[in-house]
């Protein structure tokens, strides 16, 4: 029989060298002294640049670096970063970032077979006839995967083409078994479209500002396998796993200028993507993969020589990545080298990105219009569907514009129009996986002001998940739980600062209910006019010095005593009551 | 191998009814599904020298054959297939049966799944016998390309051939024409009462021509291509042989159909469940394209087309010359379409899934290099080369974009020539008869693919439904056939010309050289062309 049968749980093995692991490492001498240990955001990067030229000062002269400096931050966010001195006539350079996004459709199968689309399932134990390219099966295109790429393109202001075409793009590459990939090179399904984004700037971060890059097209194709270099034995081995599965392509127009803006512009996409359930875009797991497009030039002049960094797997390294590129290029060419066309690697350990060997120099994917495929129509409305045809069966763009979800910034200017509180907490709020319902339920079952809920949310609850990472979802505490709480503050049945330590009790015992922690640890406020009396009395008489300079006119001291006060009823004590008592006392 | 002296014997008189026939008798008990399969088997092996198969199922055809016994046995038969013996061209996926396409590249492959029209027929009850042989991957016009050697015309070891011959049945043989030459063999021999061909540009049309059976592309989309291992699938459709139009009607109606497995497929027109008795030639319009009348047409094969001009028109058909004035531009167009697509298909033939790897493995494209280089066989290799430069980014406009274009017109053309109110094409479906083995090797497949697809490939382009039918016999002895061109989905009406045609022709039944029972042979044909004509 000799057939090569492949079988769930094994690889297809390929004993050969791979090209990837023959890459060279070229390190650039002014690359290798810094931008190494980790850092995100773009002041952060500034920091680490002044120490480079200051290291560096013996080596090089120190214009040049400041020049360099000067031309990273006009890079950056204008409005913050310009520099004020101008020491020559010509423009500064500025990065010019382009992105190009691969987002795994989420669906149950593949986008052209039945199989199943799970991560980290055994080796090729998703694989179907199609995606191991016996020959004979053809593609059937899974009309989940087109219903999100319409969604997404109307999240993002697309033009939804009623007619696409697919077509074949021929590499050989061991994970890329028929030998082409068939993608929408010529008529994409959805094109012309926009992201709208925003960053923050100023001194404290508050300040947001919001930028839009275009969107050149989005279009269906499909995923590769996964090869495994396995060096000793000298094999490759292949998972077909991901090979099929349904993938968007998001072209960017290369409008961003640093690595901020770009990580702020896919930061928005995840959201975007996650709220139509269209993409679970978990960078690290792969579900998004970004690769940027990054030059440098004069304003004005052409754009530069492009290079395009791949293998970044954060929104956090994409930012460094392009960032470091941009540095790299205006240093190339600074010192009258030449950028070079070509696909570089970003070396998370080293924050560097380093040249990858070319496949085999130009590629020449000798497209061609998939046969097996008919044109992909869809309809307006189901009014335009044709006779003949179920519309059940097709894609209907107004069926689906009804199922869009609230998007990220819609719900973030609903959040500050309904509540008051600061576009930034708005953010937080988003971005962070089932903060906003948190938020919004607390509010719900709390008399206390929205502004008061949202420290509670931000500062105590954010500020203990993050330092245990822990997930919103993974809280202790429950909203109504949070709710009570609040309530009994706001109803002045314990202090504020007793709220707090309740807080954290909480936390440690989910099982307890606020009222038995108040109880257990007497944490009640006391309300009680005599018993106050007498432990102000005790303290002022026990504090004659401090009482004698109240009364000769210091009144500042008095928040001494008021604090022994609190510190002797464990801030059980409402101090506009008990500052009352105190003056009476020592007047 | 040798041709024995008695090939084709009497006692193979039920093989040569027709599928009508021989159900009827399956039915009627005068002969046992197992009896019928035993035939065929025993016939393939008998006439094994025409090397029609590459792998005979002897034991799963038996077992089916019982299936199908037990259900006729109890009064429950499948429908008109049922215990009907076929075979199928070596490049659609059988399960659990090896599926060559004759390449070095695919030798010992098993598919795990059958092609949908295998499943088809299957589910009909048909009893598959075998897997035929042809070019390799379909890429030829003779059947003379494919790694198990070449296939023989059965119609050169019939008496009236070999008392011409002075030559030795070993040297002196014709071609079977191609790609489909071992299912064209398989049904003119009677080892089959139907065969499965594929057509691309010709390759199911050309061998049941040279080899005088019925042999019928379908509209493009008709059939579903799941399982058809592609040569170029925008031209790719299942092909149906078989030795009289009725039997392809019968087939044609079972296999047609959309298929979600094949996007490409159409719903098929309703279609009545045979062919009509009685129809009017008087209310169909021929066509004769002037541009038919190609350089290097045999004047037998003239004579045939003028001769059968001339019925329809006697019996009172409209018979009118039409122009197709971009059809001499085809063959071109469709040889860079077709190394286009060969270059793209074949891409994953890379030794790592599955079929034949080299032992080189110093680097990954080393072993790509070696195992295609091994794999495939000049004729593949060379297609690929072409297209891929045809694909190249700077050449694609030149090439592939103008291939497109003039297809268009191709197709516009014969869209004029009906909505003038043609209903049906008449045209030679070949040059001439078969060639002879030792002439036909002197040009390469590159020049008799152009040479022997000029009259059949103009339909693979336009993607409509085409039907030869045999006529006569040449001087030589060897069949002469005439191709029916019909529109887009109107395939039943095509066979149903087709079908008034064959009766009026009686082309006869082959007669082998050594058969002894003369008499009896005679009554068989007689008994058939009654059969028809009735």
């Amino acid at each position: 029989m000799g057939v090569e049968v492949y079988s769930s749980l094994s690889y297809f093995t390929l004993a050969s060298s791979c090209r990837l692991c023959k890459t060279t490492f070229t390190i650039c001498p002014h690359t290798n002294t810094s931008m190494a240990t980790s850092s995100s955001g773009y002041s952060r990067m500034f920091c680490k640049l002044r120490k480079y030229a200051n290291k560096s000062q013996s080596l090089y002269h120190i214009d040049s670096f400041n020049l360099v400096i000067r031309r990273i931050w006009t890079s950056g966010s204008k409005t913050q970063l310009q520099p004020k001195v101008h020491t020559k006539s010509l423009p500064q350079m500025v990065g010019v970032v382009g992105l190009e996004v691969h987002a795994q459709i989420q669906s149950t199968s593949k986008l052209f077979s039945g199989s199943h689309v799970r991560f980290l399932a055994p080796p090729n134990s998703l694989v179907s006839h199609f995606d191991a390219s016996l020959p004979g099966t053809l593609p059937v295109l899974n009309r989940r995967c087109v219903e999100a790429a319409v969604l997404t393109g109307l999240a993002l202001n697309c033009t939804i083409n009623r007619k696409s075409l697919f077509d074949r793009k021929h590499y050989f590459y061991a994970d890329m078994p028929a030998g082409y990939q068939i993608t929408q090179q010529r008529v994409p399904i959805a094109v012309n479209g926009m992201l709208v984004y925003s960053h923050f700037e100023g001194r404290r971060r508050n300040q947001v500002v919001t930028k839009s890059v275009k969107i050149k097209q989005i279009q269906l194709e499909q995923d590769s396998g996964k090869s495994l270099h396995d060096d000793e034995q000298s094999q490759t081995l292949i998972d077909l796993n991901r090979a099929g599965v349904g993938l968007m392509e998001l072209v960017m127009e290369p409008e961003m200028c640093c690595g901020e803006e770009a990580a702020a512009a896919v930061r928005e996409l995840q959201l975007i993507l996650q709220a139509l359930g269209t993409c679970q875009a978990n960078m690290a797991e792969g579900q998004l993969r970004v690769d940027a497009n990054v030059s440098v030039h004069r304003p004005g002049e052409p754009l530069g020589v492009r290079t395009e960094v791949k293998n970044i797997n954060s929104v956090r390294h994409l930012a460094k990545a392009i960032d470091y590129e941009i540095q790299r290029q205006m240093e190339v060419l600074q010192s009258a080298g030449k950028v070079l066309n070509e696909t570089r690697a970003f070396d998370s350990k080293s924050g560097n990105t380093i040249p990858m060997r070319d496949k085999e120099g130009l590629q020449d994917y000798r497209f061609m219009p998939e046969p097996n495929l008919p044109p992909l129509f869809v309809y307006k409305s189901e009014a335009s569907v044709p006779a003949g045809v179920d519309p059940a069966q097709v894609v209907v763009i107004d069926r689906l514009s009804a199922q869009l979800p609230e998007l990220p910034s819609v719900k973030r200017t609903r959040l500050v129009e309904t509540y008051g509180i600061l576009q930034e907490h708005s953010f937080t709020l988003v971005n962070e996986d089932g903060l906003m319902d948190y938020f919004e339920n607390v509010v719900q079952t709390t008399k206390a002001e929205p502004r008061k809920v949202i420290g509670w949310v931000i500062k105590e609850l954010m500020g203990n998940l993050n330092s245990q990472n822990l997930k919103v979802s993974q809280s202790p505490i429950s909203p109504c739980a949070l709710a009570e709480l609040i309530n009994l503050a706001e109803s002045g049945h314990i202090s504020s600062s007793t709220a707090k330590q309740v807080f954290q009790e909480m936390w440690k015992a989910p099982e307890k209910t606020v009222g038995q922690i108040v109880k257990e640890q007497d944490l009640w406020m006391i309300n009680d006019k005599e018993e106050l009396q007498k432990i102000c009395r005790r303290i002022v008489d026990s504090h004659p010095e401090e009482v004698q300079i109240i009364r000769r006119g210091n009144k500042k001291v008095l928040n001494k005593l008021m604090g022994e006060v609190q510190r002797e009823t464990k801030g059980r004590t409402d101090p506009v009551q008990v500052r009352a008592i105190l003056e009476k006392m020592v007047s | 191998m040798s041709a024995p002296s008695a090939a084709f014997r009497p006692a193979a008189a039920m093989l040569s009814l027709s599928i009508r026939e021989v159900s009827q008798a399956l039915r009627d008990g005068r002969v046992s599904a197992t009896e019928l399969c035993r035939k065929c088997i025993d016939q393939i092996q008998r006439t094994h020298y025409l090397n029609a198969f590459i792998t005979i199922t002897g034991e799963t055809a038996m077992e089916q054959a019982q299936r199908a016994d037990n259900r006729i046995r109890t009064g429950k038969p499948l429908g008109p297939l049922d215990g009907i013996p076929f075979s199928v061209k070596d490049n659609f996926c059988t399960e659990n049966i090896k599926t060559t396409c004759a390449s070095k590249m695919l030798k010992g492959y098993v598919p795990p799944f059958s092609a949908t029209v295998v499943q088809k027929l299957l589910d009909q009850g048909a009893v598959l016998v075998g897997k035929t042989n042809l070019d390799e991957f379909a890429m030829g016009a003779g059947s003379t390309d494919g790694v198990f050697g070449p296939i023989r015309n059965p119609w050169s070891y019939t008496t009236l051939y070999r008392e011409q011959s002075t030559e030795d049945p070993d040297s002196d043989w014709a071609i079977s024409g191609g790609s489909s030459g071992g299912s064209a063999a398989a049904v003119a021999a009677l080892s089959s009462f139907l065969a499965l061909g594929s057509d691309t540009g010709g390759s199911t049309r050309n061998p049941g021509s040279l080899c005088g059976v019925v042999a019928l592309k379908p509209t493009y989309g008709l059939l579903s291509r799941h399982g058809l291992i592609p040569l170029v699938n925008s031209m790719d459709v299942p092909g149906i042989m078989t030795r009289s139009v009725h039997d392809a009607a019968t087939v044609l109606r079972i296999l047609q159909g959309r298929d979600e497995r094949d996007s490409t497929t159409v719903q098929a027109p309703s279609t009545p469940p045979s062919l009509p008795e009685h129809f009017d030639i008087r209310d169909i319009c021929v066509g004769i394209p002037k541009e038919y009348h190609a350089p290097g047409l045999s004047t037998d094969t003239l004579a045939q087309w003028s001769r059968v001009a001339a019925m329809f028109e006697q019996a009172g058909a409209r018979v009118q010359e039409v122009s197709l004035p971009h059809t001499q531009h085809s063959i071109v167009c469709y040889h860079v379409l077709c190394c286009c697509e060969v270059a793209s298909n074949m891409a994953r033939f890379d030794g790592l899934e599955y079929g034949h790897r080299s032992t080189i493995d110093s680097s990954t494209d080393a072993m790509y290099a070696t195992t295609r280089h091994e794999g495939f066989n000049n004729v593949v290799r060379r297609r690929i080369l072409s297209g891929n430069y045809f694909l190249l980014k700077s050449n694609y406009e030149r090439y592939f974009v103008k291939a497109q274009q003039m297809r268009r017109l191709i197709t516009e053309d014969l869209k004029n020539v009906f909505r003038s109110g043609i209903d049906v094409l008449l045209t030679p479906t070949t040059l001439s008869d078969a060639a002879r083995y030792t002439d036909f090797i002197q040009e390469d497949n590159r020049t008799r693919s152009a040479q022997e697809d000029v009259f059949t490939q103009p339909v693979n382009m336009a993607g409509l439904p085409a039907v030869t039918v045999p006529t006569a016999l040449s001087r030589r002895g060897l069949p002469i056939s005439l191709q029916l061109i019909g529109q887009t989905l109107q395939d039943w009406k095509l066979l149903t010309v087709a079908h008034w045609m064959e009766q009026q022709v009686n082309f006869p039944m082959i007669h082998l050289h050594g058969d002894s029972d003369e008499r009896k042979l005679d009554r068989l044909v007689r008994e058939r062309t009654h059969t028809i004509g009735s």
